[in-house]
């Protein structure tokens, strides 16, 4: 009891003297405290922006324009990790040599590199060294590939784009509605019936009738070569392509990992059993070891998930211009508040990961066993 | 008898170099209930697994109901519709429901409706003496009732021909009178039965033949009766002063 008193009082005097510390030091080196800076005008450009922004726009908007990069870096990030994940990971149990050894070989290249190595081999090593504008990889006239980065072309809605949307939707629910009846009826009855032929004759209608009243429903901006850079388009940076390859590449190796240790894990009498039952193969593998699988896969893929977001303020490395970046980065070095501004990001980085896991761990408990006796 | 439901001719099968059947020679008529024993690791259990290719054998044939079993899918569709099985170790599909276990393959494979697959499942869950039960998750059963619910699961795909390897050897003693319970009404039904159990009694009050296994042949097969009482072989004799004396 007295030790923990002591351990503690120490503890708090080694705050205060921490706080009092930094203080005197910033006061000496004449630097602002508070958030105030948030509002200054930035005066530097980034190079991918979300949303609206100018060298004009305030500190605040930086942080969103990096808070914003993040995301979409790590959202996407994490969808082509997991699909490419679970692919490999079936596949690493694969009964057919070449699939077996392909998916091996890839796991053991891409969990072994470190990543930033492979986000500088992607970057440097492969985008970088793209040919440059004025001799860039055309693919039919359209996609362009140089050391700038990849130009698609840019999708233009007309008006008339308003009626095909209302065709599609008018389809999407006919789809969902007759597949839900058809099931019921199934349930209901036994009686099993395609529902192809209805869903493609409404989706035909409706886009015919969306054809007749709107016409075409866009146009397309194709890029093409104006003096040393490409005009119209939508261009897609390098460091994005390069950050993005490199995430998801080394991400889905460790999800293929997990996926394989998650289908073996359930027991060989689980599909004997689906077999016996004379379930074939696929129906097995869906409804009875998959989910199974399942509650072995998701805690280490939430893991995963917050490691690819965290991961990506490897960024800095590429100067992709992601939260770490910007913001405590460029922003930081032009503020000069270091605590403010780790204080803000590290935060960020935290509640990104704290509201991940709160879904997956939702996700976990609504699908756990009930009454298993290890 | 009629003609037997199940012909197994010369079937042989290797694990890697081991050769766990040997020239396995086997008729079973419909309604005939056959006991399979033997001391571990002498095939008993692979030569059932066999007879829905849960194992594949090399060579030789198995026929079940006039249907080969080859490589074709569409004959092994249709044996696993005929065939039941019961496992030592029950395996349940621990994430779903005893009234959705049993409903699974008659929903899935038989294309039945919901309605009628529960209103099968509930009847046959009431056959095996647990109707109240259906709800709960395996999770949440006794070995013997979890044992019981895999029987009435197997029986929900109406089969003609019923394999328990070895059903009763996971379970406390107290439990494997309420499975034998079950396996004896269902063959007073008819059924055509494969079981492969030590259980000695059973085979005695149930068994139209018993049939000896070791190091993958079959060495003795008779008449419970006479096989007990006047076993022919000696590795058969050596067996069961085993398994009878204590």
């Amino acid at each position: 009891m007295l030790l923990q008193a002591l351990v503690l009082g120490a503890l708090v005097l080694a705050m205060v003297w921490l706080v009092a510390n930094v203080q005197s030091n910033l006061e000496r080196q004449n630097i602002n405290s508070g958030f105030g800076f948030l509002s200054e005008r930035a005066g530097f450009g980034i190079n991918q922006t979300l949303i609206e922004y100018s060298e004009d726009s305030s500190f605040a908007r930086v942080l969103t324009v990096g808070l914003l990069n993040t995301l979409l870096v790590s959202v996407l990030g994490i969808g082509l990790a997991t699909v490419l994940g679970f692919v490999l990971g079936v596949a690493r149990l694969s009964s057919n040599w070449l699939v077996n050894k392909t998916a091996m070989v890839y796991v053991e290249i891409f969990r072994n590199v470190p990543l930033l190595l492979q986000i500088m081999f992607w970057y440097f090593g492969v985008l970088r060294n793209l040919p440059s504008p004025r001799k860039a990889v055309s693919l039919g006239d359209a996609v362009f590939l140089s050391n700038r980065g990849i130009v698609v072309p840019a999708l233009e809605m007309t008006a008339a784009a308003w009626w095909y949307g209302a065709a599609l939707a008018v389809s999407t629910t006919a789809y969902f509605w007759l597949r839900r009846r058809a099931r019921l009826l199934r349930l209901a009855d036994g009686t099993a019936q395609s529902i192809w032929r209805p869903v493609s004759m409404i989706a035909m209608a409706s886009l015919a009738f969306a054809a007749l009243l709107g016409g075409v429903p866009f146009s397309f901006d194709i890029p093409a070569l104006k003096g040393f850079n490409f005009r119209g388009g939508i261009t897609v940076i390098p460091e994005f392509v390069a950050l993005l390859l490199a995430l998801s590449l080394y991400t889905a190796a460790f999800i293929a990992e997990i996926v394989r240790a998650g289908i073996q894990s359930v027991s060989k009498g689980q599909r004997e059993a689906a077999a016996a039952l004379g379930l074939p193969d696929n129906t097995a593998l869906r409804l009875v070891v998959i989910p199974q699988a399942l509650r072995v896969i998701i805690p280490p893929l939430t893991s995963q998930y917050l490691n690819l977001t965290k991961n990506s303020s490897l960024a800095v490395a590429i100067a992709y211009p992601d939260i770490v970046s910007v913001f405590a980065g460029t922003t930081l070095t032009q503020v000069g508040q270091a605590v403010e501004i780790i204080f803000i990001t590290m935060m960020i980085y935290l509640t990104l990961s704290l509201l991940t896991s709160f879904a997956m761990n939702r996700y976990n408990a609504r699908i756990a066993l009930v009454g298993q006796k290890s | 008898m009629s003609d037997p439901v199940i012909r197994i001719n010369k079937m042989n099968k290797w694990f890697g170099n081991f050769h766990v059947l040997r020239d396995i020679d086997l008729n079973v008529a419909a309604g005939e209930k056959t006991v399979i024993c033997g001391p571990s690791g002498s095939g008993k259990s692979t030569l059932i697994r066999c007879i829905n290719r849960l194992e594949a054998h090399q060579e030789g044939e198995i026929e079940v109901e006039g249907v080969t079993l080859d490589g074709s899918l569409k004959n092994l569709e249709e044996i696993r519709s005929n065939v039941g099985m019961v496992f030592q170790q029950f395996n349940l599909f621990p994430h779903m429901t005893v009234l959705e276990n049993c409903t699974l393959s008659p929903i899935w494979v038989q294309q039945k409706s919901q309605a009628e697959a529960e209103t099968l499942a509930r009847e046959l869950l009431e056959r095996v003496r647990i109707p109240d039960q259906a709800d709960k998750y395996p999770g949440q059963l006794s070995g013997g009732q979890q044992q019981r619910v895999a029987i009435a699961r197997a029986l929900c795909m109406n089969p003609r021909i019923m394999l328990f390897d070895e059903p009763t050897s996971a379970l406390d003693p107290e439990m494997i009178k309420e499975v034998l319970d079950v396996m004896v009404e269902l063959a007073n039904e008819g059924m055509t039965m494969l079981c492969v159990t030590h259980e000695m009694g059973f085979a005695r009050q149930v068994a139209d033949r018993v049939i000896f296994m070791d190091e993958g042949e079959i060495v003795e097969e008779n008449a419970p009766e006479a096989f007990f009482s006047n076993p022919e072989n000696e590795r058969t004799q050596l067996f069961l002063s085993q398994v009878l004396t204590h």
